[in-house]
């Protein structure tokens, strides 16, 4: 029987396979992006999406983990879940890392994976893996689909979670008997999505909004700490009006960068391992302290013995268990970071003048900002860093890795507006920056997106490069290459008596070459006097490019908190 | 310090895992778990005896199990006015005239002989785990040849003296 045959007599038995089912309702969820790989347990699946007129497209990465990090730099862009479907056993695994990461990060992602056939499960049938345990720790929620009517309201559910309270990924693991079977479940059917032991609660409790504003009126020294929380919550806007009533000053986290302009004259930047010294000090001297939406992570606070000794510490947190974990919280409010900033521009309240403070931390800034020592001859990679900068106006999506060019990308990448800072936090993974800038063009395909990856981290998922070449997606790589693992590297050289044990590569390939070997096309800078030619070039230039910049390889990050420090502890602050 | 936890959680395959594994994972230690339906349909009870080192754990500990997505409602009960049950299977080895000596010392636990053979008899005993722990000290020079415990479970009297807050409500 041929195809359309086929689909006409499922039509007239109104019958639909859970696969069709599943592509009917991640249109009806108004999905357009699903980054997948196939494989013999969604078979079914890919064939229901190769018969159907779905409106959106599947982007065929070249791995799994490029999927799962593409659907995260689509979901860090455009704030919407990032949508990935690949198939049982080893597809599965190959996510775990991208999950994981969207975990540490609270990245909404909707994730499916094939099955096995129900009868089999539990048989170590080919290429089975226990998708439900392996995932449990490292997800919001997962769900395995055991009966076809439940798939409606599972996916509708997955979504919900994914997108809502704290984001986080969650798994939807459908087995192959699952997408193939016929079934004549109408999806129009209103499908009830009841989660009775998860709601989040955005609205903040009047009290503790009382008890931070009547700190905030006592403060002689506040300061504002503001981690990713912000930008999910949309809040950028309403922060900034904050900070300005009341002249507070601001600190970022890692992942908070952009949601306050990192241009204004009330943000001291980043803070924490490889923060600046005004915001680190501010951190250190401040009387109360607002935490919004940042968790208190390990690399932010240094050593928590020193953390924020004088100060009363408020936390605006949509996840309680946040408030209380690392660092003891006198004032918890349980909310959205925009209802709790909403609920503190109404009130009027009366601030401290607290210029002095203000006029010390900008002496800080001034007195102690960034440094480094341009080599003049081999390319300084924080120099690579500020030219990127500069020849994309600060306007550009930056993706990163982790380690050493990440760190210089946060410190010398001011980030104006939220949305454009696409960067593994928590896990910190390698090989994230690169599909992360693919899932970011698919998201903003109009604006200009610049993977800012390591030598090392592009060499884990290179692959991608086909997808870029495929879709003809700008995607500017700028390899900031130093031949090296840059951090691990500088990790030994400060503490491990510079035994460089493994992190210098012998080899290398030729990255130029392996861009035209995709038919990409490659760029190199190896002299400082030739990188800002080189950078006008690819940017101006309408397609994907690989630009390999040869950096000095003895460059360390500074300034730096030393493990077990705390953030009065910087070292490296001048020269 | 010892704590006694109650949690309801829908009842879905897949949540004593994901509970006993974010226990794990966050470094809980727990001494008994028990799980069983609850007078409602497709929820169940959990009674956890935790060992916390401080106020500061314990509270990560319910938040924890609080964002659970299954996990209804979360209650720490130690200081409550609680009734608390466990149940324990002791065989122990015994003939002739050492039955009779354990039935001496068995009694006054209100426990009773559910199985006798040749050469053991089986002993159900229920009540505080202290009670347990008494009655198993006594039994240990007459040879306990197995033991089976259910963990402690536990809900609040009918009557308290004083209002019950629930934990973290005061923190919404």
């Amino acid at each position: 029987m041929n195809v359309e045959a086929e689909q006409e007599l499922r039509q007239m038995k109104k019958e639909v396979t859970g696969a069709d089912l599943l592509i009917q309702t991640l249109t009806a969820a108004n999905v357009d992006t699903v980054f997948g790989y196939p494989g013999g347990a969604v078979l079914p699946i890919y064939d229901a999406l190769y018969r159907s007129d779905a409106p959106f497209q599947h982007v065929l990465t070249r791995h799994e983990q490029g999927a799962v990090h593409a659907a995260e730099g689509y979901a860090r862009v455009t704030g919407k879940p990032g949508v990935v479907l690949a198939t049982s056993g080893p597809g599965a695994t190959n996510l775990i890392t991208g999950i994981t990461d969207a975990m540490m990060d609270s990245l909404p992602l909707v994730v499916f994976t094939g099955q096995v056939a129900s009868n089999v499960i539990g048989t170590d049938a080919f290429q089975e893996s226990d998708v439900m345990g392996i995932t449990t720790p490292v997800t919001k929620y997962n769900y395995q689909v055991r009966d076809l009517t439940q798939l409606p309201r599972i996916i509708k559910e997955a979504f919900h979670i994914a997108s809502t309270g704290r984001p986080g990924p969650v798994v939807v693991d459908i087995p192959k008997d699952i997408s193939s079977t016929l079934s004549d479940v109408n999806v129009e059917a209103d499908v009830d999505c009841h989660l009775p032991g998860y709601q989040p609660n955005k609205k903040p409790n009047p009290l503790q909004i009382v008890k931070l504003a009547d700190a905030l009126s006592r403060s002689k020294k506040p300061l504002i700490l503001a981690g990713a929380g912000v930008i999910f919550a949309e809040a950028a806007d309403e922060l900034k009006a904050f900070a300005e009533k009341h002249q507070l000053p601001v600190v970022n986290t890692l992942l908070g960068l952009g949601g306050f302009p990192g241009t204004h004259e009330l943000s001291l930047g980043m803070g924490g391992m490889h923060g600046s010294y005004a915001a680190n000090m501010g951190i250190y001297d401040c009387d109360l302290l607002i935490n919004i939406g940042a968790r208190f992570d390990d690399r932010l606070t240094g050593n928590l013995k020193h953390f924020a000794p004088n100060a009363k510490v408020a936390h605006i947190d949509i996840d309680p268990a946040e408030i209380g974990k690392n660092v003891e919280t006198e004032i918890p409010v349980v909310a959205d970071a925009k209802e709790a900033l909403d609920a503190l521009l109404e009130r009027e309240t009366a601030v401290h003048g607290h210029d002095t403070w203000l006029e010390t931390l900008h002496q800080q800034q001034t007195d102690y900002p960034y440094w480094y020592d341009r080599s003049e001859k081999f390319i300084s990679p924080q120099w690579l860093t500020e030219q990127v900068y500069q020849l994309s106006d600060g306007e550009a999506i930056v993706t990163t890795d982790v380690g050493q060019h990440q760190m210089w990308a946060a410190q010398y990448y001011p980030f104006a507006k939220p949305n454009r800072w696409v960067t593994s936090g928590g896990l910190g993974t390698m090989g994230f920056g690169f599909p992360a800038a693919v899932g970011a063009q698919l998201g903003a395909p109009d604006e200009l997106v610049v993977a800012v990856v390591g030598d090392g981290g592009f060499q884990m998922t290179a692959q991608e490069l086909s997808v870029i070449k495929e879709k003809q997606l700008p995607v500017k790589v700028v390899i900031v290459n130093n031949q090296s693992l840059g951090m691990v590297r500088q990790w030994q050289e400060t503490f491990y008596e510079e035994r460089y044990s493994e992190s210098i590569f012998p080899e290398n390939p030729d990255f130029v070459k392996l861009a035209e070997c995709y038919g990409i096309r490659g760029m190199k800078a190896e002299q400082e006097s030739e990188l800002t030619e080189v950078l006008e070039k690819a940017f101006a230039y309408d397609g994907p490019i690989v630009i390999d910049c040869r950096v000095v390889q003895e460059e360390c990050v500074y300034p730096m908190i030393a493990p077990g420090k705390g953030l009065h502890e910087m070292i490296g602050v001048t020269r | 310090m010892r704590r006694i936890i109650t949690a309801d959680v829908q009842d879905q395959s897949g949540v004593l895992n994901r509970i006993t594994g974010m226990l794990h994972k966050r470094q809980f230690n727990i001494e008994s778990i028990s799980v069983g339906k609850s007078e409602r349909d497709g929820i169940s009870k959990m009674t956890f005896v935790v060992e916390v080192s401080d106020d500061q754990k314990l509270e990560q500990l319910t938040k924890q199990l609080n964002k659970q997505i299954d996990v209804l409602k979360v209650k720490d009960i130690t200081e409550k006015a609680i009734v608390a049950r466990e149940l324990a299977l002791i065989k122990v080895g015994g003939s002739g005239q050492q039955r009779a000596e354990i039935q001496g010392v068995i009694n006054p636990f209100r426990a009773s002989v559910i199985d006798v053979s040749k050469d053991s008899l089986t002993i159900q005993v229920t009540g505080k785990p202290d009670k347990i722990e008494a009655l198993i000290a006594l039994l240990r020079p007459y040879g306990i040849k197995e033991l089976a415990r259910t963990g402690m479970t536990a809900f609040l009297r009918g009557y308290q003296p004083q209002e019950v807050t629930e934990i973290n409500s005061h923190l919404v």
